[in-house]
């Protein structure tokens, strides 16, 4: 079977952002990016499924800049098999990303998609559901743990209070959990090895899908600040000030 | 012009979530309809229909909604969708799990995790983990929306709006339920509790972890942890604060033996007062937090199990 995961280039998670002083966006000019965490635990997800023989190819989807190749090279250093760029400059929103990857479905034709539960940069978490639903697929999100059974994915996914499990009929989407595994570092001679995999580029036109934002970004802010307080130095000083601020029960 | 609101509830019983979602609802577009959808929920419709704003509860009640799965509730809200111009969903797992489905079956861009409606069209929302805060338009059209419920107050009861049963399209067959594993606790569930009392890395194990249980229940209060807790196999996921956790607002958070990254104030930020235990004090948490006391946790939590004794909590 064949596995499609799409993949994002996003701020690196350890950067600190930094909202522009016109509040026209976040300042990305020389900042770290890196592959979107949840979207590297769905590239080692599919990686494993081939290792064990379930899956038998893995194709690493990026739509963004010409850089993104660089988050698909990330992907087959990881294990993937070959990489498709759907090049497009700016945001693109989370229903455009999605036509796009339906666009891709119906020419690749893979049995599962596996992505991140929500980028941690627009935190929108919806290309897995909205890909889903175009397509008229089933679908698992926030994955903690799969297992393949025949034509069925048993899903097991982070709700709040626990987990539910879920049976899934395949093709499907599943989007992935921090607990679902922990992904590789990428070893020298696999990130030599992925230099010579393919990466094919396309376009959204070549999709027939418009990219052009939707949603109208009036400003982008600083959240409020919380200034720090006070250092109390003993348990009953700590009692008695919250005491004070009027949140003891 | 309605909205509707997809109701927060576990077929018993209706979550606060749904009544924080009707605020947001009506600052959006007014009258505001509630769907109750589920297997012998009527009891939760009964609730909806007190809530004052609402004008309408639909109760879709079928066998197959029993878990309120993706696909068929996916079905259920479009079939109702023609009559609204915004359909808003608080943004709980399983809100967020369908709600994009029907946005994109809709054509229409979602906006996820409202903090704030400005106006009809134009939201607030937290982008990089609520580093930064987006305003946005949404265009003309049908709006669907998830809201933090966190940020808005809940809208109070007083409200006798009749309950109307809707048809149920079938199911579509495209997954099954098959099991729960939900974690048991008597206290107070984390995101609407009054007092959170969150543990880090700092208290270096499961057993450990234990030490917060005497002190959340003299406080009545609910147990989380940050991710660094939550990775080193100290306490279940589902205890999670920040970012890729719950987001939590309560009067009094506790954190102990918490470093405070980034990820983890993306959840507790908005608490009224914070109040951190660390030895490190030098801790980026001693940033945000009201009251800050430098000590070593082992010491200080026993120390302060006493002394809530001493002070007459049980």
């Amino acid at each position: 079977m064949k596995v499609l995961v799409p993949v994002k280039r996003v701020i690196d998670y350890n950067v600190k952002v930094r909202v522009k002083p016109d509040q026209s966006g976040v300042d990305l000019a020389n900042v770290k990016m890196s592959m979107n965490p949840f979207d590297e635990i769905a590239v080692e997800e599919a990686v494993r499924l081939k290792e064990k023989g379930k899956a038998t190819e893995v194709v690493a989807v990026s739509i963004g800049p010409q850089q993104a190749s660089e988050t698909i090279r990330t992907a087959l250093a990881m294990g993937a098999d070959r990489g498709l760029l759907v090049k497009a400059e700016g945001a693109v929103e989370p229903l455009a990303v999605a036509k796009i990857l339906k666009a891709i479905v119906d020419d690749e034709k893979p049995d599962l998609v596996i992505t991140g539960k929500q980028a941690i940069d627009d935190d929108s978490n919806q290309v897995g559901q909205m890909l889903a639903a175009l397509l008229g697929w089933g679908q698992g999100t926030f994955a903690h743990s799969m297992e393949l059974d025949g034509q069925t994915a048993k899903i097991a996914r982070e709700i709040d209070g626990g987990l539910q499990t879920v049976e899934v009929k395949l093709p499907a989407v599943m989007t992935t959990d921090l607990r679902l595994n922990q992904p590789r570092y990428a070893s020298l001679p696999n990130i030599m090895k992925a230099k010579k995999k393919p990466i094919v580029e396309k376009t959204p036109a070549d999709y027939g899908v418009d990219t052009t934002p939707r949603l109208k970004v009036l400003k982008v802010s600083e959240p409020p600040r919380r200034g720090g307080g006070v250092k109390v130095t003993s348990v009953p000083e700590l009692l008695d000030r919250l005491k004070d601020a009027g949140v003891m029960p | 012009m309605t909205s509707l609101v997809i109701a927060e509830h576990d077929n018993t019983a209706l979550k606060d979530a749904t009544h924080k979602t009707v605020t947001a609802a009506a600052a959006v577009s007014a009258p505001v309809h509630v769907l109750v959808a589920g297997k012998d929920c009527a009891a939760a419709a009964q609730a909806a229909a007190k809530i004052a704003g609402v004008e309408k509860v639909l109760l879709a009640d079928a066998p197959h909604l029993d878990r309120m799965l993706a696909e068929p509730m996916q079905a259920l809200i479009l079939s109702l969708a023609n009559g609204y111009d915004a359909i808003l969903a608080p943004a709980t797992t399983t809100r967020k799990n369908y709600l994009p489905r029907v946005a994109a079956k809709l054509d229409v861009p979602q906006v996820s995790e409202v903090l704030k409606v400005v106006s009809p069209d134009t939201f607030e929302r937290p982008i990089y983990a609520g580093n930064a805060i987006e305003t946005i338009e949404a265009p003309a059209g049908k709006k669907v929306i998830t809201v933090r419920t966190t940020a808005f107050k809940a809208a109070g009861d007083g409200g006798a709006a009749p309950v109307e049963a809707v048809s149920v399209p079938p199911d579509p067959g495209l997954s099954a339920f098959a099991g729960e594993e939900l974690s048991k606790s008597a206290r107070p569930e984390l995101t609407s509790a009054r007092i959170v009392i969150s543990g880090g890395r700092g208290l270096g194990s499961a057993e450990n972890f234990h030490l917060l249980d005497s002190i959340a229940d003299k406080l009545h209060a609910a147990v989380g942890a940050s991710r660094a807790a939550v990775d080193a196999g100290y306490v279940p996921n589902d205890y999670q604060v920040g970012q890729t956790g719950k987001v939590v607002a309560p009067d009094l958070y506790l954190a102990i033996g918490i470093s405070g990254a980034i990820q983890h104030l993306a959840g507790m930020k908005d608490a009224r007062v914070i109040a951190a235990i660390n030895k490190d004090e030098e801790a980026p948490i001693f940033q945000v937090a009201d009251f800050g006391l430098v000590a070593d946790l082992f010491k200080a939590l026993p120390e302060l199990d006493e002394e809530l004794a001493r002070r007459g909590y049980k």
